[in-house]
């Protein structure tokens, strides 16, 4: 994701060689020249003169589109917490409404405190220090950062990290953006990554819902948005040692994960099935037997148009992490645009005709349907920009059958999902990782990715090594981000702090936990503040 | 002698219902939404890949207040607009009432029952 859309980044030679800038500046050198004939004597000082200034202003023009594309991807990343909502809330029982809404509303407030404070700078404060250079056949030549040229010059901002030669671990610049303000394309990337933070942090509030205790449910945004997400997101996006892989042990380009397969969902996911491990299954869900019953969610409708709202905002997510549109930027935000479209699409097509033909009912569900364009636009979010529309359609279709497989799977292991998170964001996460290493087709643009000669191919296009590198990247987080979390929500239980009290589960969250009901007018529970006002002339029989 | 007609009946079938009523004479009615299942037990659904049972449906219930010698008619007016002959179209049944007082006027039994162009007076026009 963060490496130079244009070929090689060397550290050093700061100049962005962007074509549109070439030309302009060779047109000024032309003017330039020709006036200063007209005028006087031309001076070398003049011609170079012109030439720096009609650069600087093209350079200039080019940083302000990429920087305003990012920024307007990041908006509409920011609006896929509608549809998380929505989904989430839908596919709950009704008693828990107010509960879901507000857990998918406040993970965003608090986790936006949780990154401003630290989580960025652990991602992201080593992003522009440049590794020292590694003499091998694959890297490319001198030293390395992993910054995103396209979004300006950073000068020697965030550039400070905890590492062990070519191992970064952890960030340690930019804490509150202390320093950084003064930058407007690193105030665009913060936007963005803090959105993109979020969609992790709110994957965890479906798995858990309808008996997630609210106070631990704030401690698992801090630790989602402070420490887990950016410790892990950083060995992939924030010049860890996942990303540098390619340069110093040759597997493939390193990890490479265009918009977060990866990053956001599977490290979204692993949290969700850690925690649904630890909290058990809601009351009622399986029987002694070991069976399990339905717990029909209680508004399809709202299921559906939070899905439809996830699928427009994956239209900023994927392509908007070109973090460019000028040259080599316009192309991968365009082909990561078309695959994002198609493999949405075929994971659903996919997922409604498998539970058509294989389901219980036979018939279309539509909340496995749900699943299934979540799972395609999950799968494809890493290869989206590497992959061609044959890779996109193989990805789509394998991620809607896959969703299927593994929600059955996650059911028999007596593992309670109520949304089905685990399926699409853990299990296609997985499977958006490793299709990169099999599909990615060698587009031009992505050459040099992570300093790295050459452009990204899976193993279906020659590169077996890029596949170990993507199993590198899975393995790490499954390791760290599941088993770390595991470690934290024991502990949460064991201060019962993680599941509400069986009695207010029965009951349903949204009174005991929230005081409030997401339907005041409608539920069984009608309570005495009905309102019906008394009209004057009644009672007029009496004296009869 | 007063009767209760009680109709469990298709939310769909409600509008069909109260026009044929309607069309015979019955001029008041109350209705309520309930949810139960009586021989057919429920639906099948399916959530999620795991199907289930819902076995407390939807309904309709219709009470209408009458006097007996009106009640055969309205049963069987109640039935044909009712019936689809698929399984879940409803139940009929009929209770004896003690009394019925009007609130407005106070007027008791069959008095509280009359309206103008009720299944009385369009039964004696037609005989």
């Amino acid at each position: 994701m963060f490496s130079t859309v244009k070929g090689t980044r060397c550290r050093g030679t700061a100049a962005r060689r962007w074509g549109k800038a070439l030309a302009l500046a060779a047109f000024a050198i032309f003017i330039g020249g020709g006036l200063a004939f007209a005028e006087d004597a031309p001076t070398l000082k003049g011609v170079a003169d012109a030439v720096k200034a009609a650069g600087g202003a093209a350079a200039d023009a080019t940083t302000s589109i990429n920087i305003m594309w990012t920024i307007i991807a990041g908006f509409l990343v920011f609006f896929m917490q509608a549809g998380f909502a929505l989904v989430e809330t839908g596919f709950t029982r009704q008693k828990n409404a107010a509960h879901t809404m507000m857990m998918n509303m406040m993970v965003f407030c608090i986790g936006a405190v949780g990154y401003w404070l630290v989580g960025f700078a652990f991602q992201f404060g080593g992003i522009n220090a440049a590794y020292p250079a590694v003499t091998n056949a694959w890297a490319t030549a001198g030293d390395w950062a992993h910054s995103p040229t396209t979004l300006g010059d950073w000068g020697k901002l965030l550039g400070s990290s905890f590492r062990i030669g070519q191992f970064g671990f952890l960030g340690g610049s930019g804490f509150m953006l202390l320093g950084l303000g003064g930058n407007t394309g690193v105030l665009a990337f913060f936007l963005f990554q803090m959105v993109f933070m979020d969609t992790a942090a709110t994957i965890p509030t479906g798995s858990m819902a309808e008996r997630f205790k609210f106070s631990g449910f704030v401690l698992m945004g801090f630790w989602v948005s402070m420490i887990i997400y950016p410790l892990v997101g950083g060995w992939v996006w924030g010049g860890g040692w996942l990303q540098n892989i390619g340069r110093f042990a040759g597997l493939g380009n390193g990890a490479v994960d265009f918009a977060g397969s990866g990053v956001v969902h599977m490290i979204g996911g692993a949290v969700a099935l850690a925690g649904c491990i630890v909290i058990g299954p809601r009351i009622g869900r399986f029987n002694k037997d070991g069976s399990a019953n339905a717990l029909p969610g209680h508004n399809i409708p709202l299921g559906i148009l939070g899905t439809i709202i996830l699928f427009f905002g994956w239209f900023g997510f994927n392509p908007g992490s070109a973090l460019a549109f000028t040259g080599g930027g316009a192309f991968l935000a365009s082909n990561a645009a078309v695959n994002t479209l198609i493999a949405g699409a075929m994971g659903g097509c996919a997922s409604m005709f498998y539970m058509w033909w294989f389901g219980p009912s036979k018939k279309p569900d539509p909340s496995m349907s749900v699943n299934g364009v979540l799972a395609g636009l999950v799968a494809i979010t890493a290869p989206c920009a590497f992959v061609d529309s044959v890779g996109a359609t193989i990805i789509g279709l394998v991620a809607g059958v896959w969703v299927c497989i593994a929600a059955f799977a996650i059911e028999k292991l007596k593992i309670d999902d109520p949304v089905g998170a685990i399926p699409v964001h853990f299990a296609n996460g997985l499977w958006g990782v490793i299709s990169v290493g099999l599909f990615a087709c060698g587009v031009p643009a992505s050459d040099g990715w992570n300093g790295v000669k050459g452009t990204v191919r899976g193993l279906f296009y020659g590169n077996p090594s890029q596949l170990l590198a993507q199993l590198c990247e899975a393995g790490a987080i499954i390791v760290f981000v599941f088993g770390l979390t595991f470690i934290f929500f024991k502990i949460l239980s064991a201060f019962k702090l993680l599941r509400s009290k069986p009695e207010d589960e029965i009951m349903g969250l949204d009174i005991p936990e929230m005081g409030a009901l997401g339907y005041s007018n409608v539920d069984i529970k009608m309570h005495s503040g009905r309102v019906m006002p008394q009209a004057p002339f009644m009672g007029n029989g009496k004296k009869s | 002698m007063i009767k209760k007609i009680e109709a469990i009946i298709r939310e769909e079938a409600l509008d069909t219902v109260k026009d044929a009523l309607r069309a015979i004479g019955i001029v008041g009615m109350n209705v309520v939404e309930v949810r139960g299942h009586g021989r057919q037990g429920g639906v099948n659904l399916q959530w999620r890949g795991t199907a289930y049972q819902m076995d407390m449906i939807p309904k309709i219930m219709i009470s209408v207040i009458l006097s007996d010698r009106n009640v055969e008619r309205t049963v069987e007016t109640i039935c044909a607009a009712a019936r689809t002959g698929k399984e879940g179209d409803g139940i009929i049944f009929v209770y004896p009432v003690d009394d019925v007082i009007r609130v407005r006027t106070g007027e008791r039994g069959g008095e509280a029952l009359a309206y103008q162009d009720d299944i009385d007076q369009k039964g004696n026009a037609k005989r």
